[in-house]
C-alpha cells in the first residue's frame, strides 16, 4: 500500500524539521558556553575534570594547536581501542570466551571506530565481547562523533571572528559535546528502543530449545543459541552519532536492534536528526538564521529526490524472479516487519547522513535502489552528512560554488562577510575532492589485482558496484556495504583503512586549516557586489555543483555497474 | 606536551562516563520498567524458554506455518551468525535457490502462486516475521495434515496479524513462531475432541 508509506515519508519530514530549531538552539547555547537546563548536573562533573586535568576554560586555541588536540584525542582513541580488540580475551565480560582479534583485523576496526565510519568487517555476535563492545567501540561512538562536531565549530568561529587567531578550545568543546548533547539523547532514545524489546542485559547467551527439530543435511537441528548483551545502549549512540556499527552482523536488520516498524522509522529519525538541527546551530551561531534554513533545504531538497527515487525503483520487481510465478515485492534480503517503505526511508538515510547502520542487506536490492546509496556517498556526504562533517563538507561546496560563481558573473567571492582568497579556496578544494581520488584509486587497484577481485560474491556489473561500494563507503566514513564482498583479507582491512583514515583526517585539519585563515580576516560588510547566499537561485547554483562533482567523477563507473545490471535485469538475462 | 597531558585526562574521564556510567544507567533502568524486553523478549512454556518473540525459527513439519528461508551459516535460523544471503538481483544462484525453493513447495502440496516472501531471504535471517499472504497460502496444506477446517486456520490467521504501527509505519506481518504456537494448542483441541 504505497498511501502509508507516502504518509511515513511526510510524517518524517515534518517531524525532523519541527526539531530542527529548538534541538539547534540548544545545541548553539551549549557550543556558546551559555547555561543551559542540564547545567545543574553536568556543570559540577565538567569543572571537576577542567580541574584534575589542567585546563583553563577560558584558554583558546590557533589553528595548529586545536588541530594537534583533535589528533591527539583520536590517537589515545585508537590506541586504547586497538589494545582492547586485540587483548580482548584477557579482559572480563566475555561470557562466550571470544579470543582477540587479528591484527589486520584489529587495525581495521580500530580506525574504523575512531574516523567515524563503523566499517565492520567482523560479525559482533561471533567476535565481540561486551567489554569490547561497550568499552571499545561504544566509547569511540561518542567520541568520533564528537570530534565531527568540535572541528565543525572551529569553522564557524573562523566565521564569526575577526582578525584573531583564537578557535576554542578543543578540551572544553569536546567535555561540553559529550555532555549536554549526545548523553542525554541518547539515554532518552535507549529507554525508548526498550520498551519495544532492544535487549540491554549483561546475560551470557540463551538457548532455547527449538519448539520442532529441524533437519539440515542430515543433522538434526533442536536448540537456538540466542546472542544476549547491552544494546539498547550500543544503538542508541550508534544512530545518534552517524557511526552504524551494528551490535550484531546483521546491524539493524536484526530483530534484537531494530524489532519493528516504529523503532525502524525512530532508528531513521535518530540518525538525521543532530546533522539537521546542526544547520540551525549554524545560522544561530554566525547570527544569519536564513544561511542556516538555506543549508537545510538544499540538504532537504536533495534527500527528497532521493529517497523518491530509492522508494519507486524498490517497488519494482525482480523480472527474473518473478517469472518464477512468485507474487508479491522483491524483498531478497529485507525484513517483513519494515515494509518496502521503511526499507526504502532507511536506505536513503543511513547514506544521506554518513551513518551506515542498515536494515536491509544493501548488496541485495535492486540495481537502482543499491545505486542511490552509493550515489548518495559519492556526493562526499553533504545531504546531511556525519555528525558536524557532513556540515563543514557542505561549506566547502559552498565555498567553491561561491567562487565560481563570482568568477562567472563577475562579483567578488565572499561568504559571510569573509573573503575567498588562494587559501580557502585550497582547502575547500581539499575537502571536496579527497574522499572522491580516494574512491577511483583504490577502486582501480581492487580491480587490477587478484586479492582484489577475488573477494567479490556476485558476478557481472554487480560486482564491480560491490567494489565501488566498499571504497565510497570507507573513503566517506559512511560504514555500510555491499557485505557480499569478503572483506575481512588482509588486503581489504589495509586498503579501506588507509581510505577511512585519509578520508576523515585530511578534510578535518584542511577545515581547521581554514577556519584559522578566516578568523583572521577582516570582516567585509556586504555590498551591492556580494552574491547574495540565503537565497533560492544560489540554492539551486549550490546543488547543481555538488550533483557536477558527483556525477562527473563516478558517470562512467556507475554505467558499468548499476545502469548496465539494470539493463541486463530487465532484458531478463 | 601539555596538550598529550590533558588529553590523556579528558579520555579517560570520558571513557568511564560514556563507557560504564552509561550503559550502566541505561541497563538499570531497561531491567526496572521494561524486565521482558530487555532479556530477549522470550516465550516461556512451562517455565522453559521454547524461543524470542522477535527471533524466527525455521520450520519443516508440513502441518506446520513455515518461515522465511534463510541463509545463516551451518543452518537456517543461526542466530549466531546473523546476515543475509547478499546474493543480488541479477545472480543466477538466486535464481537457482528460488527455483529449488518452489519445488521444495510443490512437493508439500503448495497449491497457487508463491509469495515472495517464502522464497526471498531475510537480512537478518531471523526475520521472526511472513506476509499475511504467505500465512493464508499455507493454509490448504495445513488443513490436510491436521484434518482443522480450512476456515478455522483462516480466522486464526487474521487473529495473528499484526497491522502497520499508528497505520503507516512498517508493514502487515504474521509471526511465525506466536502462529505455531496457537495452532498447536488448537490442534490438541482437536485431537481431543
Amino acid at each position: 500500500m504505497p498511501i502509508s508509506d507516502i504518509i511515513q515519508f511526510l510524517v518524517f519530514i515534518v517531524l525532523v524539521s519541527l526539531l530542527v530549531k529548538p534541538l539547534g538552539s540548544y545545541m548553539a547555547n551549549v557550543f556558546n558556553g551559555e547555561k543551559t537546563v542540564l547545567s545543574l548536573v553536568f556543570r559540577p562533573i565538567e569543572i571537576f575534570i577542567y580541574k584534575i586535568a589542567n585546563i583553563d576554560e577560558t584558554y583558546e586555541m590557533n589553528w595548529k594547536e586545536f588541530a594537534i588536540s583533535m589528533l591527539i584525542f583520536n590517537a589515545i582513541g585508537f590506541v586504547v581501542l586497538f589494545l582492547i580488540l586485540v587483548l580482548q580475551q584477557f579482559l572480563p565480560l566475555n561470557p562466550q570466551h571470544f579470543k582477540g582479534f587479528n591484527l589486520d583485523l584489529a587495525f581495521n576496526t580500530a580506525v574504523s571506530f575512531i574516523t567515524n565510519t563503523n566499517w565492520q568487517a567482523y560479525s559482533g555476535e561471533n567476535t565481540a565481547s561486551y567489554f569490547t563492545q561497550m568499552l571499545g567501540l561504544a566509547v569511540q561512538n561518542f567520541l568520533s562523533a564528537v570530534t565531527g562536531i568540535v572541528v565543525l565549530l572551529a569553522l564557524i568561529r573562523g566565521f564569526t571572528r575577526k582578525q584573531t587567531t583564537n578557535l576554542g578550545n578543543f578540551w572544553v568543546d569536546s567535555v561540553r559535546t559529550t555532555l549536554y548533547i549526545l548523553l542525554p539523547l541518547s539515554v532518552l532514545a535507549a529507554v525508548i528502543l526498550m520498551s519495544q524489546g532492544v535487549i540491554q542485559n549483561f546475560s551470557s547467551y540463551k538457548t532455547v530449545q527449538l519448539l520442532e527439530p529441524y533437519i539440515n543435511a542430515g543433522k538434526v537441528v533442536s536448540h537456538q543459541i540466542l546472542p544476549m548483551g547491552p544494546v539498547a545502549s550500543q544503538e542508541a549512540i550508534k544512530l545518534l552519532g552517524t557511526n552504524g556499527g551494528g551490535f550484531f552482523g546483521a546491524n539493524s536488520a536484526h530483530p534484537f536492534e531494530n524489532p519493528n516498524g516504529f523503532t525502524n522509522f525512530f532508528e531513521a529519525f535518530l540518525i538525521i536528526l543532530i546533522p539537521a538541527a546542526l544547520t540551525y546551530t549554524f545560522g544561530s551561531m554566525i547570527k544569519n538564521k536564513k544561511q542556516g534554513w538555506a543549508i537545510y533545504l538544499v540538504m532537504l531538497t536533495m534527500f527528497v529526490v532521493f529517497l523518491g527515487i530509492e522508494y519507486t525503483s524498490s517497488l519494482g520487481n525482480d523480472p527474473l524472479i518473478s517469472r518464477l510465478g512468485v507474487t508479491g515485492h522483491y524483498i531478497e534480503g529485507q525484513e517483513v516487519r519494515f515494509g518496502i517503505g521503511g526499507t526504502s526511508l532507511f536506505a536513503t538515510t543511513t547514506t544521506a547522513v554518513a551513518c551506515g547502520a542498515v536494515d536491509a542487506m544493501h548488496d541485495s536490492l535492486l540495481p537502482i535502489s543499491g545505486m542511490v546509496p552509493t550515489v548518495l556517498m559519492l556526493l562526499s556526504e553533504v545531504v546531511f552528512g556525519g555528525v558536524g562533517s557532513g556540515l563543514y563538507t557542505m561549506i566547502a561546496f559552498i565555498i567553491i560554488a561561491v567562487f565560481v560563481a563570482g568568477l562567472m558573473i563577475g562579483r567578488t567571492p565572499e561568504f559571510l562577510g569573509k573573503k575567498i582568497e588562494v587559501k580557502e579556496m585550497w582547502m575547500a578544494i581539499i575537502v571536496a575532492l579527497t574522499s572522491g581520488i580516494l574512491v577511483l584509486i583504490f577502486t582501480t587497484i581492487a580491480f587490477i589485482t587478484k586479492a582484489g577481485v577475488s573477494s567479490i560474491l556476485n558476478p557481472g556489473p554487480h560486482g564491480l558496484s560491490e567494489i565501488l561500494y566498499a571504497f565510497a563507503s570507507t573513503a566517506n566514513n559512511n560504514g555500510s556495504a555491499f557485505a557480499g564482498l569478503n572483506a575481512d583479507t588482509v588486503f581489504y582491512n589495509i586498503t579501506t583503512a588507509i581510505a577511512m583514515l585519509i578520508g576523515r583526517y585530511i578534510p578535518a585539519v584542511a577545515i581547521i586549516y581554514m577556519s584559522g585563515a578566516l578568523a583572521q580576516k577582516k570582516y567585509t560588510p556586504p555590498s551591492v557586489g556580494t552574491l547574495p547566499t540565503d537565497k533560492v537561485p544560489f540554492m539551486v547554483w549550490l546543488i547543481l555543483v555538488i550533483l557536477i562533482v558527483g556525477a562527473l567523477t563516478f558517470f562512467s563507473a556507475l554505467a558499468l555497474g548499476p545502469f548496465l545490471e539494470n539493463i541486463l535485469m530487465l532484458r531478463g538475462a | 606536551m601539555k596538550n598529550l597531558k590533558s588529553g590523556l585526562i579528558v579520555f579517560a574521564f570520558l571513557f568511564i562516563i560514556t563507557g560504564v556510567v552509561y550503559p550502566l544507567i541505561v541497563t538499570g533502568i531497561g531491567q526496572l520498567v521494561f524486565k521482558s524486553q530487555v532479556n530477549g523478549s522470550l516465550i516461556y512454556i512451562e517455565n522453559k524458554p521454547v524461543g524470542s518473540k522477535l527471533i524466527g525459527q525455521p520450520f519443516q513439519n508440513p502441518g506446520l506455518f513455515w518461515s522465511r528461508p534463510s541463509s545463516t551459516d551451518d543452518f537456517p535460523y543461526n542466530a549466531l551468525s546473523s546476515g543475509g544471503s547478499n546474493l543480488g538481483p541479477t545472480n543466477q544462484i538466486l535464481v537457482k535457490r528460488v527455483e529449488e525453493r518452489i519445488v521444495y513447495l510443490r512437493k508439500n502440496d503448495f497449491k497457487g502462486q508463491i509469495p515472495s516472501s517464502l522464497v526471498l531471504g531475510s537480512g537478518s535471517g531471523l526475520d521472526p516475521d511472513i506476509t499475511p499472504q504467505a500465512a493464508y497460502s499455507q493454509i490448504p496444506r495445513i488443513s490436510m495434515y491436521t484434518h482443522i477446517p480450512q476456515n478455522v486456520l483462516k480466522s486464526l490467521v487474521s487473529k495473528h496479524i499484526k497491522k502497520r504501527q499508528l497505520g503507516f509505519l512498517g508493514h502487515d506481518r504474521v509471526n511465525v513462531l506466536e502462529l505455531n504456537l496457537a495452532l498447536i494448542k488448537m490442534e490438541k483441541d482437536y485431537a481431543g475432541k
